[in-house]
């Protein structure tokens, strides 16, 4: 058991890394652009930059004032 | 798209994990023994061949849409942990990686730990030390070689990058005999942070059924869109004449 959860452990730090939130964001913006795409008919190539764009500032604002 | 970028990030991304991996071969081998070390080495190469060889052809059998969601996803969360350690890095609020004080630390342990042999291996200590650096810091050039190579439909191309930066690193390693402290680790990795984010972004989005304007032009704007925000970022975090070293300090010391 403790096997597996440091090997899960390694694979969320490797993946994931110090800011959880930034994959959430990245995640979450992609599904909105899936649905926009295909359930309204708006092609929002723009809706994933502009997220990962903010993710990143908000990450670095996080990390810089803790 | 030619093959070129995707040789690039590769050589580029392999030469830093590369580097850092060096730090470690060089504090087991020089302060150990060379020949638990370079089996320790082959057996990671090892390991990471077989996972480029089985993962490579294996995700490339994935239908393309599915296939840049997944790996656009992932590329971006790699690229931003890329860009946010190299952006914190670059502006003092996190320590630069410092390959000659990485390598006296591992010396240091490496002098402290006793030496045992199992099977064919004579010093187990210097066999895993190299092993795991060799295999933990390749483990990111596997992942970068099979998601730019597979969704390229070009792994050969993206592992004959991995393997042009190995073989640089290595021979200058041989030939100085020294962790390779003077080379701009940060800058190096904020590069690479830029161009998988970029491409994250592209085919993430490309995946999730966007049409990019401009279609695989985009990228030549997307690249520069990244870098400047990643810029501006930094300008933004810029340590500023008024904040005294001694607050600075305590940053640095709590994040890193």
């Amino acid at each position: 058991m403790k096997r597996l959860k440091s090997i899960g452990a390694f694979w969320y730090d490797f993946v994931v890394g110090d800011d959880w939130r930034v994959a959430t964001v990245v995640v979450v913006a992609l599904a909105l652009t899936a649905v926009l795409v295909h359930a309204v008919g708006v092609n929002a190539w723009w809706l994933l930059p502009a997220c990962v764009f903010a993710a990143l500032g908000w990450s670095l604002r996080r990390a810089t004032r803790s | 798209m030619t093959a070129l970028p995707l040789i690039l990030t590769v050589f580029v991304a392999c030469a830093v994990e590369a580097i850092e991996a060096l730090t470690i071969v060089l504090a087991a081998g020089l302060t150990r023994e060379w020949r638990s070390t370079f089996q320790g080495m082959a057996a990671a190469l090892a390991v990471l061949a077989v996972i480029v060889a089985v993962l490579g052809p294996t995700i490339t059998l994935l239908p393309l849409t599915a296939l840049r969601l997944v790996v656009g996803a992932l590329l971006a969360i790699f690229g931003l942990q890329w860009l946010r350690k190299a952006i914190l890095r670059a502006t003092g609020h996190k320590s630069l990686h410092d390959e000659a004080s990485a390598y006296l630390r591992e010396v240091a342990a490496a002098k402290a730990a006793s030496a045992s042999s199992r099977g064919r291996v004579h010093d187990w200590y210097a066999f895993t030390l190299a092993f795991k650096g060799v295999l933990l810091e390749g483990l990111e050039v596997v992942f970068i070689v099979i998601t730019f190579g597979a969704n390229q439909h070009n792994v050969g191309a993206a592992v004959i990058g991995a393997a042009a930066a190995v073989a640089v690193v290595a021979v200058t390693g041989i030939a100085v005999r020294a962790p390779l402290a003077k080379v701009p680790e940060n800058a190096m990795k904020f590069a690479v942070g830029i161009m998988l984010t970029a491409f994250g972004i592209f085919w993430g989005a490309e995946g999730a059924g966007v049409s990019w304007p401009g279609h695989d032009a985009a990228l030549l704007v997307l690249v520069p869109v990244v870098a400047l925000v990643s810029l501006g970022y930094t300008v933004l975090l810029w340590p500023r004449p008024g904040r005294s070293q001694v607050a600075r300090s305590s940053e640095k010391a709590v994040s890193s």
